[in-house]
């Protein structure tokens, strides 16, 4: 290899950047060839006065303490204009789809629960045998419920108000055995359910967490609550007047 | 939780880049050729650094990171700009021999320290930040094309051409300064 080829390698030669193999044949030629030799030399002379005029510029000690005073104690994070509102803003978002999500849930939760009531009052209305026990008197049907389900409950006494009870029968909702009673005022009929407001917290079902609250669902209107640990629910097409005032009967049955 | 790792990350990047203060000065120092402004840039880089070494990913060249963004805040300061047009208009492809007809050994000789350092001054930006990272910094051919983000291929070849035009200047003064004698 000729001169003019290994000019071009000189400057990777004195970097130390050439292959072994390459870097051992160009040592031989320079070895042997002045003009080569006296180019090498002269580059690594001009490396080397470059590292010692390049070294030139020393900091003063007030910067080097600046700087390093600047890592520790300065705050770590610079917040920018968005950055401080994006923190506020994003727990307020959290907040927002948190309570909308939970809401949501317990409306969901609610519909469900009234829809399946809804569904109980609709299908015994729609059988053959509404009730299974058919009296209008309370000191009847209550004591039919003995041995039927777990608890016992007061009816109220009608006389005086626009309300006739029909009869009873055994209902369940969420796997738990409750009393069904049905009212009849003005034609329309009433379910009024009972359950054990304890046997919906066992299972961890919606209603032990409904609030005492009306409601209008699917065109009945619903009213529930909670009393001597049974929830009640009274459902009925009639209007809201009439399931309040039967609410406020069985309220005040003693 | 946040606040340990934080303290954590910076004692580590503390460690990290206070060794690397003085070099980087220096380099600051011969970009800028200016005092006030090569602290006011070391400062900016370290501040910068600090903020995004969460970036900075493990493993990979602290020290070209760290050149990369001095050398990109000395870029976007008002002196710097002025530079980005010679970067980029240069050619990059312009790989020839060194012309051999005179050894420069004797030059090199008769150069003296404050001679290569005038040199070096007058050299345009992208030609003395490559000898100074190669030469000062002794960087590998890959750590330069890491700090300044550009292939080994243009690295070689803008390590050639300012080499040959540091030459260029040292043997103009040198011819210059025998003239006049």
């Amino acid at each position: 290899m000729g001169c003019e080829q290994w000019r071009g390698k000189l400057d990777a030669y004195v970097d130390g950047k050439l292959d072994l193999a390459e870097a051992r044949v160009l040592a031989e030629h320079v070895r042997t060839c002045p003009a080569c030799a006296a180019d090498a030399l002269e580059r690594v002379q001009m490396k080397r006065a470059v590292q010692m005029a390049g070294t030139r510029y020393t900091a003063s000690a007030e910067l080097r303490n600046r700087v390093s005073k600047s890592l520790t104690s300065k705050p770590r994070r610079h917040f920018s204009f968005w950055q401080i509102l994006a923190g506020p803003a994003l727990v307020l978002l959290i907040l927002s789809l948190a309570t909308n999500f939970y809401m949501g849930r317990e409306s969901a939760r609610r519909q469900r629960v009234y829809s399946e009531l809804a569904d109980l009052h609709v299908a015994a209305l729609a059988s053959a045998a509404p009730v299974d026990v058919v009296s209008t008197d309370r000191h009847t049907v209550k004591p039919w419920f003995q041995g039927k389900i777990p608890f016992t409950f007061n009816l109220p006494e009608l006389q005086g108000s626009e309300f006739t009870l029909l009869g009873g029968r055994v209902t369940y909702f969420a796997q738990t055995p409750g009393a069904h009673l049905i009212y009849q005022v003005r034609k329309h009929e009433v379910s009024v359910f009972i359950f054990q407001d304890r046997a919906f917290e066992d299972r961890g079902e919606a209603a032990a967490s409904l609030p005492s609250s009306a409601a209008h669902a699917f065109s009945f209107n619903v009213e529930n609550w909670t009393q001597d640990g049974l929830r009640y629910f009274v459902v009925g097409d009639v209007g809201a007047g009439d399931i309040q005032a039967l609410s406020k009967l069985l309220q005040d049955a003693r | 939780m946040k606040a340990p790792e934080k303290h954590v990350s910076a004692a580590t990047f503390e460690e990290l880049a206070m060794p690397l203060f003085d070099q980087l000065y220096n380099f600051a120092r011969w970009l800028t050729q200016d005092t006030a402004e090569a602290e006011d840039l070391v400062q900016e880089t370290y501040t910068k650094a600090l903020r995004g070494f969460s970036s900075f990913q493990a493993g990979t060249n602290f020290r070209a990171w760290m050149y990369r963004i001095l050398r990109n805040s000395f870029l976007s300061s008002r002196t710097g700009l002025k530079t980005m047009v010679a970067i980029n208009g240069e050619a990059e492809e312009n790989l020839v021999p060194a012309e051999s007809t005179t050894p420069e050994s004797i030059l090199i000789e008769q150069a003296d320290r404050a001679m290569v350092q005038w040199a070096l001054a007058e050299l345009p930006v992208p030609a003395r930040e490559i000898l100074l990272l190669c030469e000062v910094e002794e960087m590998s051919y890959q750590e330069i094309a890491e700090t300044l983000a550009i292939p080994i291929g243009t690295v070689m070849s803008r390590l050639f051409r300012a080499r040959k035009a540091l030459r260029d200047l040292l043997r103009k003064q040198s011819d210059g300064g025998r003239d006049g004698v």
